[in-house]
């Protein structure tokens, strides 16, 4: 295993957290409720400061000199490893927790996983998040559960949103071939070990929530590989634009 | 007892309340939600205290407006954190007006439909990184400036909900100003971008204190009951006298040519503001008035559907619960 098989390792997880915290921070001061504000800009928040130490550890393996903001800011658009569900719009409230819950089992599953990492940073940064998604993923639940079984449009609206984003599912559990070394070392986690268990645990959710299960023959797929939806360029050319337009500055 | 016997016993007695209400703020007691008060003080404590809960909502949106563009890591951390406490300040605030009988639903229309106000710092525009240097330093300043003296106003939730305020307010403050200072330490652009966001931010800052004294109403009233404790241009004046040696510090030049230090007062001396621009942006004519309320309201309307359905959940559940009981 080299430090670039690592190094793409980590911005798989960590870019995840990046794209996803970016998302929901577009939300802050525009969601239905005060509580649902502060909550969701929490969890914003704490998937920000998990990417801080993920790309701190890159730049640490990287043999460039480079910092956290160079990792965040200054690769193009195919250096992101992100999945695609995690770039999704925020629709409306309902794709927002949608988007979140499927991505907080998968997170949550991957994090205990990954806590049993021969590597010690990995192993810390695990351990830390973990406390923070298992909250995430109460939030995300909790509100799944009041917006399938609360109202008859809400029911609607949950629906849709679980139908579109269903087909974003399969590919958290997609393995590169970085991952694969990196796994194969003990270092990091086998995804595909964690699928049976996320869908078991997504779809008693759903149906508890009175939400239908949606029957998808194909699903979406190449965020890991760099080939991102169309959303993506939007995304980085904002959270890019400082670093961009002021290249090589304090700020 | 006769009818109009009654009606002066009434009156006696309101009268004796309302003696032994003043004397309690008197002597710096504190009036709680359940305690009697004149309908005068509820009136104006739920005017007060509502147009500050708005300031801090309306207030993250021109902040949130970067949040998406933050140039670091940390600055993007640190400013979701600011705007997130922002949005906690309005909820203490809204739970201390609720305390007086008011809904928040109520609040909220007012604000929508504009009866009621907000601070008009909030309808200038965000067109730079150093905005969020110049917000933090000048308008959470000011903010403080204002909000100080509130730590020991009379109507105690008021009064508690401000110490927490305080607090966070001016951590906000001084994290503006290293933005500022941070930014002073930089490049000629980066130098540029903190005078030009100065520029732009100073008059409206000034602006906040409110009108001057001879142009402000209620402000008697307002002293006894303790809303008030320095007059406008006083305030004015401390926060002027703060500021200037900051921004000088960080080599910064106050956009006011008439600014001068006077040896004879002690204080800056300085310049006309320019009054009708604040009754414009005040009376809704200011960029980004109509922005603000609309994003409030559409994030209020875009919301109504949840809302119904937390209600409707959390109903259905209870009706379980109690079916649960019964068996
Ligand atoms: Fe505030
Ligand atoms: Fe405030
Ligand atoms: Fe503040």
């Amino acid at each position: 295993m080299t430090n670039e098989n690592l190094i793409h390792y980590i911005h798989g997880i960590a870019d995840n957290s990046m794209i996803l915290g970016q998302r929901i921070s577009e939300l802050c001061g525009h969601g239905p409720t005060l509580e649902t504000d502060i909550a969701l800009t929490n969890i914003a928040l704490d998937l920000l400061g998990q990417t801080r130490s993920y790309y701190q550890y890159v730049a640490e393996l990287s043999p460039k000199d480079i910092t956290e903001d160079d990792v965040a800011f200054l690769r193009k658009e195919r250096e992101y490893k992100n999945v695609l569900l995690v770039e999704q719009p925020n629709t409306d409230f309902a794709y927002v927790i949608v988007r979140q819950y499927f991505f907080d089992v998968f997170h949550y599953l991957l994090l205990k996983e990954l806590e049993k990492s021969k590597n010690v940073n990995f192993q810390a940064i695990a351990k830390k998040s973990l406390k923070e998604v298992s909250y995430h993923k109460r939030f995300s639940g909790d509100w799944l559960k009041r917006l399938g079984d609360g109202t008859d449009e809400s029911k609607q609206k949950t629906q849709q949103a679980v139908n579109d984003l269903w087909v974003f599912t399969d590919e958290l559990f997609h393995m590169t071939k970085d991952d694969q070394v990196v796994a194969d070392a003990g270092f990091g986690v086998d995804n595909s070990t964690l699928k049976s268990e996320y869908y078991t645990m997504v779809k008693s959710l759903l149906k508890e929530c009175k939400l239908q299960i949606p029957e998808v023959k194909y699903f979406q797929k190449g965020g890991k590989k760099g080939i991102h939806s169309e959303h993506m360029g939007y995304i980085l050319s904002d959270m890019q634009f400082m670093q961009r337009t002021y290249p090589d500055m304090k700020w | 007892m006769s009818h109009t016997e009654k009606k002066i016993a009434n009156a006696d007695q309101i009268r004796s309340l309302e003696e032994m209400f003043d004397a309690k703020i008197a002597r710096d007691g504190k009036i709680e939600p359940k305690d009697w008060m004149p309908e005068k003080y509820r009136k104006t404590h739920i005017r007060q205290i509502s147009q500050h809960a708005h300031s801090e909502i309306v207030g993250m949106l021109p902040e949130a407006n970067w949040i998406s563009r933050a140039p670091s890591l940390r600055r993007k951390v640190a400013l979701l954190a600011k705007v997130q406490d922002e949005a906690g300040h309005g909820l203490y605030l809204y739970s201390a007006c609720e305390t007086l009988g008011i809904s928040r639903e109520e609040l909220y229309e007012q604000l929508h439909s504009g009866k009621a106000k907000y601070s008009s710092i909030f309808n200038y525009p965000t067109l730079t990184w150093a905005d969020m240097g110049a917000i933090g330093w000048l308008v959470d300043g000011a903010a403080i400036i204002n909000q100080v003296p509130l730590c020991s106003t009379s109507f105690g939730p008021y009064a508690r909900a401000m110490v927490r305020v305080c607090k966070e307010e001016s951590f906000h403050q001084r994290q503006g100003y290293e933005i500022m200072m941070t930014l002073c330490n930089g490049t000629q652009e980066q130098k540029d971008m903190a005078q030009d966001a100065l520029n732009r931010w100073w008059w409206p800052a000034l602006m906040m204190l409110g009108p001057t004294d001879e142009q402000s109403t209620h402000t008697e009233q307002s002293m006894i009951w303790k809303l008030k404790r320095k007059t406008n241009d006083e305030l004015r004046q401390q926060f002027i006298d703060q500021t200037v040696p900051q921004a000088d510090i960080i080599g910064l030049n106050i956009p006011d040519s008439e600014l001068k230090y006077n040896n004879e007062t002690g204080h800056y001396d300085f310049g006309e503001i320019d009054w009708e621009e604040f009754w414009q942006v005040v009376k809704g004519h200011g960029m980004c008035n109509k922005e603000r309320i609309s994003a409030r309201k559409k994030a209020w309307d875009n919301g109504e559907w949840v809302r119904d359905a937390a209600v409707a959940y959390a109903e259905k559940q209870a009706e379980s619960q109690e079916a649960k009981q019964a068996v």
